[in-house]
């Protein structure tokens, strides 16, 4: 096992640094000057040199990247050229509200999902299960971004149940806090748990099929027994995998929701950078990001062996 | 010599219509699925007769005497704040949405089918290099890597196309990648090379038919992927500029009178989410039929 996970943090390194080399050349794919760009049409030729000597821009581009990996590495992502703030204070100050909403949106996912794909599985081709499925269907078919402008519409401007906008952080009022980010989390986790609930029942129906649970109801096993303790574990690893790599979505997830429902996270602050051609701010984002994301892939890997110990970590 | 061609062409559209029909006796039972079906092929016929369609110019005709009216006879989806016709504007704006999604997918997919050959069939360090590359751009999340590129590249049409295609190129390399791999090794592949049979002739003619359910599968998901993917962007002001119609900037519009005006905000989520809906259920249905492993 512990030779798998070395293998697997060294094949990492690959990938991000083809993940670095695309964060870097984005400042690249700009059309013309960067730093004419970023500036704006009012910037005057010693703003553009100093800004063009900041950044780096007149060295060759291979040094240009391995000065900007090295600082990387170093853990200095540069400066805002909005705020002057150092990118990875921007990014501490904002990730608590992302991860916040991703983690309850994970949480509301799997609360529904799990019962309904469960449901759906044991109740194959009845009324329960077609219900379940269009529940299902729905969630992945709402664009989140429709869902919680129909949230806000219903619970808060009409009801008046939740606030429609704004964030308070889970240390100052944690009622508060959840209340502020109940419907953000409903927005972004019905779409999660639409996938997560097709992929429970298809990853159930294939489980029960197998020869060990019918000589486990033959034992006399009894129906909780059978789809709690031997079919739902034995199904975990595809619902893991789904879960893992639709984090991936959540954390897009969130640039929409956290812009509709004014939530100071990594996605607010890239959707406010890119309108202030922040390019520094938006670099730092995209690649905390993917390294968050390189990394969840490596954790749901890990977990495989908690859910399957058949796995053997020893091969390839 | 031209008769026996002709021969040819008839016995192969005879084989076609053939295969249709035995396609659809099958595909027809899940009635979901020709539901589905029936879904896109609506809003494809109207994205393409959309300035047949709607009553009213959805962007130059502007009636500030008319701003944001009810739901009418006139204005069958009400009006936005400048009185233009929302039901001119979702209808126009079906073809914006469906375009870009149709054109970015079927280009990422042509990307993603020479990636994925190449380096299926090649292996060694070719498979390695393009691989790594590809783990890398999967590394992303799509929507975030699409407003990266859109902030890079500025914000239109083609843009669009070019951040979407970039963004699920990777995904379709590594289907057509798995594919290749578990074709490549077999007889009729050996035999062929043996014969000394081009690899261009190979890998098209050969290999990539093997690839195409699975591709069709994906394509149709990833439709819907787009048509969200572009609704987003749009809604975050980073899509189709204004004020030409997407159902993403439709709704951003719509999102200011929520309150006075929720048909603004209604409409055009209603129209995204029973076309993807609609993609969804084909995409299901395709899925049972091309690969029942996966039922």
């Amino acid at each position: 096992m512990a030779n798998y996970v070395i293998k697997r943090l060294f094949s990492m390194i690959p990938v991000l640094l083809v993940v670095s080399i695309v964060v870097f050349l984005l400042v690249h794919l700009v059309p013309g000057d960067p730093a004419a760009v970023m500036l704006g049409a009012e910037a005057t030729p010693q703003q553009l040199a100093e800004l063009q000597e900041q950044l780096g821009l007149n060295k060759p581009l291979a040094e240009q990247f391995f000065n900007w990996l090295g600082h990387m590495l170093s853990g200095d992502l540069g400066h805002s050229l909005v705020s002057d703030k150092e990118v990875l204070t921007l990014l501490w100050e904002r990730l608590p509200a992302t991860m916040a909403l991703i983690m309850y949106a994970l949480l509301i996912s799997v609360v529904i999902a799990i019962p309904l794909g469960i449901i759906s599985a044991v109740r194959h081709n009845t009324r329960w299960d077609y219900g379940a499925m269009l529940i299902a269907l729905i969630g992945v078919s709402v664009p989140n971004f429709w869902a919680g402008l129909l949230l806000i519409m219903t619970f808060s401007l009409h009801l008046g149940w939740f606030p429609s906008t704004g964030y308070v952080d889970v240390t100052q009022n944690l009622w508060k806090h959840l209340e502020h980010l109940a419907l953000p989390a409903f927005a972004l986790g019905f779409l999660q748990a639409g996938i997560v609930t097709r992929m429970t029942r298809s990853s159930m129906l294939e489980v029960l099929k197998q020869d060990y649970i019918r000589t486990i109801r033959a034992k006399g096993g009894t129906e909780k027994v059978v789809i709690l303790k031997h079919a739902l574990k034995n199904s975990m690893i595809p619902i893991i995998t789904i879960i893992g790599i639709n984090f991936g979505l959540l954390l897009g997830g969130t640039v929409v929701v956290e812009t509709i429902f004014s939530i100071p996270g990594i996605g607010q602050l890239l959707v406010q950078s890119v309108f202030n051609r922040d390019y520094p701010v938006i670099q730092g984002v995209i690649l905390c990001v993917a390294v968050i994301y390189v990394l969840i892939s490596l954790v749901v890997d890990l977990l495989y062996a908690y859910f399957d110990p058949k796995i053997d970590y020893n091969e390839g | 010599m031209e008769y026996v061609e002709i021969t040819k062409e008839a016995e192969k559209k005879g084989q076609f219509a053939e295969q249709m029909r035995a396609f659809w006796k099958v595909f027809s039972i899940r009635k979901t699925a020709v539901f589905g079906l029936a879904i896109v092929c609506f809003v494809i016929l109207i994205a393409i007769l959309a300035p047949l369609l709607a009553p009213f110019d959805p962007v130059e005709d502007v009636d500030y005497g008319n701003r944001i009216a009810n739901p009418s006879a006139t204005h069958l989806f009400g009006t936005d704040e400048f009185g233009r016709d929302i039901f001119s504007r979702v209808l126009m704006g079906a073809q914006v949405s469906i375009a870009i999604s149709v054109s970015a997918v079927t280009i990422s997919a042509a990307i993603g089918i020479v990636i994925g050959l190449i380096s299926g069939y090649y292996g060694r360090w070719v498979d390695n290099v393009l691989m790594r590359i590809v783990d890398g751009l999967m590394s992303f999340p799509p929507i975030l890597f699409a407003i990266a590129l859109m902030a890079a590249l500025g914000n239109n049409m083609g843009n669009i196309i070019v951040a979407l295609a970039v963004v699920y190129a990777p995904l379709f390399a590594r289907l057509v990648r798995g594919t290749v791999l578990s074709v490549k090794n077999k007889e009729y592949v050996e035999a062929i090379q043996v014969m000394g049979g081009s690899h261009i002739r190979i890998l098209f003619k050969h290999i990539l038919p093997n690839c195409l359910s699975p591709l069709l599968i994906q394509m149709t998901t990833y439709f819907a992927y787009a048509i969200l993917a572009e609704a987003s962007l749009s809604f975050i002001g980073l899509g189709v500029p204004q004020p030409e119609p997407s159902w993403g900037n439709i709704l951003y519009d719509g999102r200011q009178y929520m309150l006075e005006a929720p048909w603004i905000t209604v409409f055009p989520g209603v129209a995204i989410a029973v076309t993807v809906l609609g993609l969804n259920l084909l995409g299901d249905g395709l899925r049972d039929y091309l690969d029942p492993r996966m039922k």
